[in-house]
């Protein structure tokens, strides 16, 4: 496996791991993306050195590089394409209703939250976002 | 036979491209999902009478090596398990079919199609011999369940939507860096050769691919702490959407955690499983008791229970294997017509909240019996089949010599029962609460109590035929826990 790859994906990874666990949604949308991407080159460079192109008529099976892992890339390219469009279309949704994309919390975790801190003096702030 | 193995996961997807087209024509549409779903689950008790008759069937996909191509197997777990998911998803077809000729279901120009999708990724994941097809099958049932959850576009399921999606497709990224790490470490994804080849890795290299999976499936399962996601977002979602996520997604998650950790030999990691488990059951259970409204409490259940299954995996013994796949069987229906029943609820009283119902028993008797067999048999109590599958695993568990989880398990079984007690008391018991504002629900409301009785009938047939369930639970126990018969099958 050589060097460059894997500092990349350990680049995507890291990256797309912060952005995840931002609020937003759109923020999220992009660590998705990158964390996507860091899993497809994971499994391009695990199926060995790159070599000629996986065509019968074009190279000769010694110097071919894997075409077992580029299929199955190609699948999870596809499978997170649509993915992030869904959540583009949830995104936007949840602006339409409530004009931000900020991923909430619980609603009735917190009231149940509230209902156990019913006698402590100063109340539980509703409201974290 | 091996034809109705592919037909039971190719079908509903013709199905569901069919239903797509007959969006205007209700009745035919109808006639078209009931068939499939018969034809499906006639299927699937076909493949488990051919596996019990002469054991494992594979097909490999477009005659390809199983090296390189996609092949699928129906063994004993697989088939025992594809006849109940199966069964599950007809019945609550028929009970929408039902709902939705009232106002308050879910739009079937969506469901329809979706739920076939659904029915044949779940398929897919029970009888895939690969994990990479299985990572597609988990992103069918997925992004099924993504829309079938916010399709309806409400804020409640937006919001609580969004931190599902997240959950799961994070869980699905690791999925899929967890297959890159396996083929880096063997060169294969087909699950055959894995279970020849993980064994003889080196212990770091073996137990690090057996940790990253628990994570993965352990997320998909619900099993603590990964599990934050479910009680939050699936009563949001219309019944009967809720009661086959309810009764199926979670359990097609232990499903693979049992199957890949079995096929792997993943003994060193019995303990953590083991400690995974008592602790989902107790914080699931605790959950439970703190909810007031009947689907929370109920969604915090399926936490508590998938602990169960999680224990007999954990005990890496026969005994305790068959005791999980005994308790798998008999969770999916019952958890499905808790659902079923809460729906019905909700669908004449407009609330499943617990402060704004009860004397429903007095009532509604046919519906609080109906109720009352799958609570009691989710608390374990005998004759039902509750008790069979939890004295199963801890007669397992006792075998072992674990008598710390055993203790966790009962004191979990005796709150599981507290908690079913509170929804009895707030829903069936007491004085009428007030005149409740009921939807109309005109002459569908038969085939919704029809839907609920078939699968009250079901859950009742596991604790009748417990005897040769167990045969079978046990044999596909050995198997599994053999290895050798699986990959003999795949590979010769």
């Amino acid at each position: 496996m050589n060097a460059t790859l894997v500092v990349t994906v350990a680049g995507l990874v890291s990256v797309g791991t912060y952005l995840v666990t931002a609020r937003s949604l759109s923020r999220i949308i992009l660590g998705f993306s990158m964390l996507g991407h860091g899993a497809v080159l994971a499994l391009l460079s695990a199926g060995g050195p790159a070599g000629e192109t996986p065509l019968a008529d074009r190279s000769s099976p010694e110097e071919m590089s894997n075409p077992l892992p580029q299929a199955l890339s190609l699948t999870a390219i596809v499978i997170s394409f649509g993915l992030t469009l869904f959540l583009l279309a949830l995104a936007r949704r949840q602006n339409a209703l409530s004009g931000d994309d900020l991923v909430e919390d619980d609603l009735e975790d917190r009231r149940v939250a509230l209902l156990a801190n019913e006698e402590s003096p100063e109340p539980v702030s509703e409201d974290a976002a | 036979m091996s034809t109705v193995v592919a037909l039971s996961v190719v079908g509903p997807l013709l199905a569901a491209a069919l239903t797509l087209a007959l969006r205007a024509r209700h009745r035919l549409r109808d006639a078209v999902v009931l068939t499939t779903l018969v034809g499906v689950t006639a299927a699937a008790v076909a493949i488990l009478i051919e596996v019990e008759r002469s054991g494992t069937i594979v097909v490999r996909v477009g005659g390809w090596d199983p090296e390189l191509g996609i092949v699928l197997v129906a063994d004993m777990f697989a088939a025992l398990v594809l006849v109940v998911a199966m069964a599950t998803i007809l019945v609550v077809e028929i009970f929408a079919i039902g709902q939705r000729r009232s106002a308050a279901g879910a739009d079937p120009d969506v469901v329809v199609p979706v739920l076939l999708v659904l029915t044949s990724g779940v398929a897919l994941a029970i009888v895939t011999g690969d994990l990479f097809t299985l990572f597609v099958a988990f992103e069918m049932i997925l992004v099924a369940s993504y829309v079938l959850l916010t399709h309806q576009g409400r804020q409640g399921q937006i919001r609580s939507g969004m931190t599902y999606v997240v959950i799961n497709l994070l869980a699905s990224t690791f999925f899929l860096l967890g297959v890159a790490f396996v083929y880096a470490a063997t060169g294969t994804v087909n699950m055959a050769l894995l279970a020849e080849r993980i064994p003889e890795l080196d212990t770091g290299t073996r137990i690090g691919i057996g940790t990253w999976f628990l994570v993965v499936f352990g997320s998909k399962a619900a099993m603590f702490p990964l599990f934050s996601w479910l009680p939050d977002s699936y009563p949001t979602a219309p019944t009967t959407i809720t009661a086959v996520f309810a009764g199926l997604l979670t359990k097609i998650g232990v499903y693979s955690l049992i199957r890949f950790q079995t096929l792997t030999d993943m003994v060193d990691l019995g303990p953590v499983v083991l400690a995974g488990a008592g602790a989902t059951m107790l914080v699931g259970v605790a959950g439970a008791l703190a909810q007031d409204d009947m689907k929370r409490i109920l969604s915090f259940h399926i936490v508590s229970q998938i602990g169960y299954m999680l224990l007999g995996l954990g005990l890496f013994s026969v005994a305790g294997v068959a005791g999980a796949i005994l308790f798998l069987v008999h969770q999916i229906p019952v958890k499905t017509v808790l659902f079923l029943v809460g729906g019905l609820v909700e669908s004449t009283h407009g609330t499943s909240s617990l402060d704004r119902i009860g004397g429903l028993a007095m009532r509604w008797p046919l519906l609080a019996a109906l109720f009352a067999v799958p609570a009691l048999s989710l608390a374990g109590l005998p004759p039902f089949s509750g008790f069979v599958a939890k004295l199963a695993l801890i007669d397992a568990a006792i075998a072992s010599k674990s008598t710390a989880i055993v203790i966790v398990a009962l004191a979990g079984s005796l709150l599981t029962l507290l908690s079913m007690t509170k929804i009895w008391l707030g829903v069936f018991w007491g004085e009428p609460a007030g005149a409740p504002a009921v939807p109309s629900v005109r002459g569908s409301l038969g085939t919704m109590v029809l839907a609920t009785t078939l699968a009250v009938a079901g859950t009742l047939a596991v604790a009748v035929f417990s005897g040769p369930l167990w045969d079978m639970s046990e044999r596909a126990a050995v198997e599994l826990l053999d290895r050798q018969p699986y990959i003999e099958a795949v590979i010769r």
